[in-house]
């Protein structure tokens, strides 16, 4: 079973009727995806490739619910809002899409997933992919290229880049490794899931037997996945390639940044905690599949 | 982040009732003489640079009187210190300092929510006092929606070990600057030291705000030219790049320079990423191969031909670079020809000499790296277009194994203007403006722009290549500068279409680069 969704899941696009959202529609419902339904204030009637548009996400409900996630294509300015009426509507995954989100925007919207028990992927996000079942998103651009480097399998992939993403679990399926739930995180310092959250449901998930994680410098995500491991709440082998190796070190934020997070963030840190946590690191992404290969003999498949 | 100087923050904090030193701001010694006079005291002279450390610089220095501010301030004026040359002083009374405390708010990314930290030692060197006095530093988690209440600061103060009337003047502070940096959206704010004067007045003696890249639209009474983090002003070149960021919103364009001035002799080249992830990984594969990286630019998110275009122009403004590398997570989602396309323009106004190396898989790489090999085996340059199969290492060890054998140096060329006759057909673009030459069209056999071109808005009347939608509707981005109209006609027929995609500023800074004639 995939984490998060599946052929099964209802979805609903906000912002359907932008320049984004038109064309990501009709390659999510290319897919597999089954999109019941989108909203755009005052478009209410219309339609986007057969998907009925709703003027509000509680008529969406109303209508065409219940509703299990929500994929927000809406500008930047307006995201706050547009994830907030999801949640209030009941909605309890969101998928934000847009870069340039403020960061104390992410905070609210946080904010309200915790009250009311909800998840959000991004923002500044590609998206989730549940190979051969559903996308939520815009990963894999169109259907019958995600469909040839997407496939389904046992592995996890959870990445911190959107290309990365794509790129680690494209050499996957052609080393023969099929994939679980491709997750782009996204590239914001504060972020819906992060690492640690999406182990947590990769842990709990039966058929995900192991995980490849993409982690950058910057943010304190990897070393809480370090953390998970030495508390026992994250088991499953996993496989970690940590970006940014060359880029200059150096750069804090703040002195309270650094008061509280001490040397957390930098490249040397990520790799020394996940190494001394047991992780496997690869040294290049195409070295990726080859420890996977290893990993998985080893253990007899 | 876009940082603000110490002046610019000080002048927030005042507004928000945070006692500052009484000063002001000087461009020139003279000014700095009578804001000196004006404050009848000992002063202290800082310059306004993004650096920490400043004191151990040089860059602040104290004077006891107007006539010695002026002085000290002749020699502060054009000092060089980073990336900065000083221009500007702000000078302010010097404190009778007691003791020093300091505050930062930071955003907390595991608990996504900000945090106030309040350290009772603070001053220079804080990160260290942090570390052996933990005993010393409290902080606050605050709830976004009520906002830091005064009892909770009074709360976290008295733990601090504060009472009277300072712990009622420091709760203030607190408060303030959390209402401030929220007001504001600041990513970073600090007080840093907040000093306790020998009459007990609490006063920000120093103050860095850097304010979020993504709110700044939110703030246009700050000014802010570039919102993006930089460690310097930014440069020419990157305020060139920026505005073409600011005036096309699809896909993203990000330009910094490593280097403003590279030597012939040393292995720099230009870097066009694509994708934060892929951009690294990339950047990691050239450093391995020891390239310098004259930039470091990321075109990503479905950009339209014409960014990629103007990213690879201001790229090759950069003279002396060797080698020209694009690579990016190679497995991207949109369709990897419209970069193509952006590139192959690119070098041929260059008339490219330098080896160029461009990973462009993803969807449709297929086309993508047949356009590169199609249409640019003409120029001086060789391009090599590699996909998903081929990893950053495979070529940056061709870009080496290239510039090795060309020896070639780019050498920028000077923005020359086409010169086209009034009564020339053409349309407006978002970004820029479609001429056809129509006598021209006359003798085409295949019209094939029409079929090149990806949004289908071209037509043919009477034999000639016109728009078939309102000028208004292409204006809007009907026309998506996808630029296979200008390729196919240069090419396969009579190269009647010039798409112009201006960058304002280039012209002025490529002429800096370009050789007088003797």
């Amino acid at each position: 079973m995939p984490i998060l969704v599946d052929e099964k899941s209802k979805v609903i696009v906000q912002g359907i009727t932008g320049r984004e959202g038109m064309v990501r529609t009709q390659l999510m419902k290319d897919y597999g995806t089954q999109i019941v339904g989108g909203v755009t204030p005052g478009k209410g009637g219309e339609e986007v490739y057969g998907v009925p548009v709703y003027d509000t996400v509680e008529e969406a409900w109303e209508k065409a619910g219940p509703i299990d996630a929500s994929v927000i294509f809406v500008p930047a300015a307006l995201v706050k809002n547009a994830a907030l009426e999801a949640m209030d509507a009941g909605v309890k995954l969101l998928v934000i899409v847009p870069d340039r989100v403020p960061i104390f925007d992410v905070i609210e919207i946080s904010h309200l997933a915790q009250q009311k028990g909800a998840r959000f992927v991004g923002p500044n996000t590609l998206g989730l992919v549940s190979p051969g079942k559903a996308v939520l998103g815009m990963i894999g651009g169109r259907a019958e290229r995600a469909k040839e480097w997407f496939s389904s399998g046992d592995i996890g992939v959870s990445s911190r880049s959107g290309g990365m993403t794509s790129a680690i679990s494209y050499y996957l399926t052609e080393a023969g490794f099929g994939q679980s739930t491709i997750i782009h995180v996204g590239g914001d310092a504060v972020v819906g899931l992060s690492h640690p959250e999406v182990m947590e449901l990769f842990e709990q998930d039966e058929e995900t037997r192991m995980v490849v994680m993409f982690g950058e410098i910057g943010t304190t995500q990897e070393e809480r996945v370090a953390d998970l491991i030495e508390k026992g709440m994250f088991t499953k082998p996993l496989v970690a390639f940590i970006g940014g190796k060359a880029a200059k070190s150096g750069t804090r934020f703040s002195h309270a940044g650094a008061i509280v997070e001490g040397s957390r963030g930098s490249y040397e840190s990520k790799v020394e905690r996940l190494k001394r946590a047991g992780v496997h690191l690869a040294d290049s992404v195409s070295d990726i599949p080859k420890i996977v290969k290893k990993l998985k003999s080893s253990k007899g498949g | 982040m876009a940082r603000l100087f110490e002046y610019q923050s000080k002048k927030l904090l005042k507004d928000a009732g945070i006692r500052v030193p009484e000063g002001g701001l000087a461009f020139t010694p003279e000014e700095a003489r009578q804001i000196a006079f004006r404050v009848g005291k000992p002063v202290v002279l800082k310059i306004q640079v993004w650096l920490t450390g400043r004191a151990d610089l040089g860059g602040i220095r104290f004077a006891e009187s107007a006539g010695e501010a002026d002085a000290v301030a002749r020699e502060m004026f054009g000092m060089k210190v980073g990336n900065f040359v000083v221009d500007k002083i702000l000078i302010e009374e010097k404190l009778k300092i007691k003791t020093e405390c300091f505050v930062g708010l930071v955003i907390d990314d595991a608990k996504k929510v900000p945090l106030l930290v309040f350290s009772s030692a603070g001053g220079t060197g804080i990160e260290e006092i942090a570390r052996e006095h933990p005993d010393k530093v409290f902080q606050i988690p605050i709830d976004i929606l009520t906002g830091l209440r005064d009892y909770e600061v009074r709360n976290l103060l008295r733990k601090a070990g504060i009472s009277g009337t300072l712990l009622v003047q420091l709760s203030a502070v607190l408060a303030r600057l959390y209402r401030l940096a929220r007001k504001y959206d600041t990513r970073s704010a600090e007080i840093n030291p907040l000093v306790i004067t020998e009459s007990d007045l609490v006063v920000a003696a120093d103050c860095h705000l850097a304010i979020d890249d993504y709110a700044v639209y939110r703030h246009p009474d700050l000014d802010i030219e570039v919102a993006r983090e930089f460690d310097r002003p930014p440069t020419r070149l990157e305020k060139i790049a920026y505005q073409v960021e600011e005036n096309d919103h699809r896909g993203t364009f990000y330009f910094l320079q490593m280097e403003e001035e590279l030597f012939p002799e040393k292995k720099y080249i230009g870097f066009h990423g694509a994708g934060g992830g892929g951009s690294m990984m990339s950047m990691d594969a050239v450093l391995d191969k020891g390239f310098k990286l004259a930039n470091y630019c990321d075109t990503s998110g479905n950009p339209s031909a014409s960014k990629v275009y103007r990213a690879a122009k201001i790229i090759l403004s950069q003279p002396n670079i060797k080698g020209y590398f694009a690579s990016g997570s190679g497995v991207a989602s949109q369709e990897q020809y419209h970069s193509a396309r952006g590139l192959v323009k690119a070098f041929h106004e260059e008339n490219l000499e330098i080896p160029a190396v461009i990973r462009l898989g993803g969807n449709f790489e297929e086309k993508a790296i047949e356009i590169l090999r199609t249409y640019l085996k003409d120029i001086p340059a060789t391009v090599e277009g590699y996909g998903r199969d081929d990893s950053p290492e495979s070529c940056a060890q061709r870009l080496e194994e290239l510039t090795e054998k060309s020896k070639s140096v780019h050498a920028v060329r000077p923005v020359k203007l086409q010169d086209i006759p009034e009564d020339r057909y053409f349309f407006e673009t978002l970004t820029g403006r479609i001429f056809i030459d129509h006598q021209k069209c006359l003798d085409c056999q295949t019209k094939g722009c029409v079929e090149a071109c990806s949004p289908g808005i071209l037509k043919i009347e009477e034999g000639k290549s016109v728009l078939s939608v309102p000028m208004v509707e292409a204006k809007k981005g009907k026309c998506t500068e996808c630029l296979a109209c200008e390729i196919y006609c240069k090419f396969h027929e009579q190269d009647a279409i010039f798409i112009h995609l201006p960058i304002p500023g280039l012209k002025d800074y490529r002429a800096r680069f370009v050789q007088k004639p003797e």
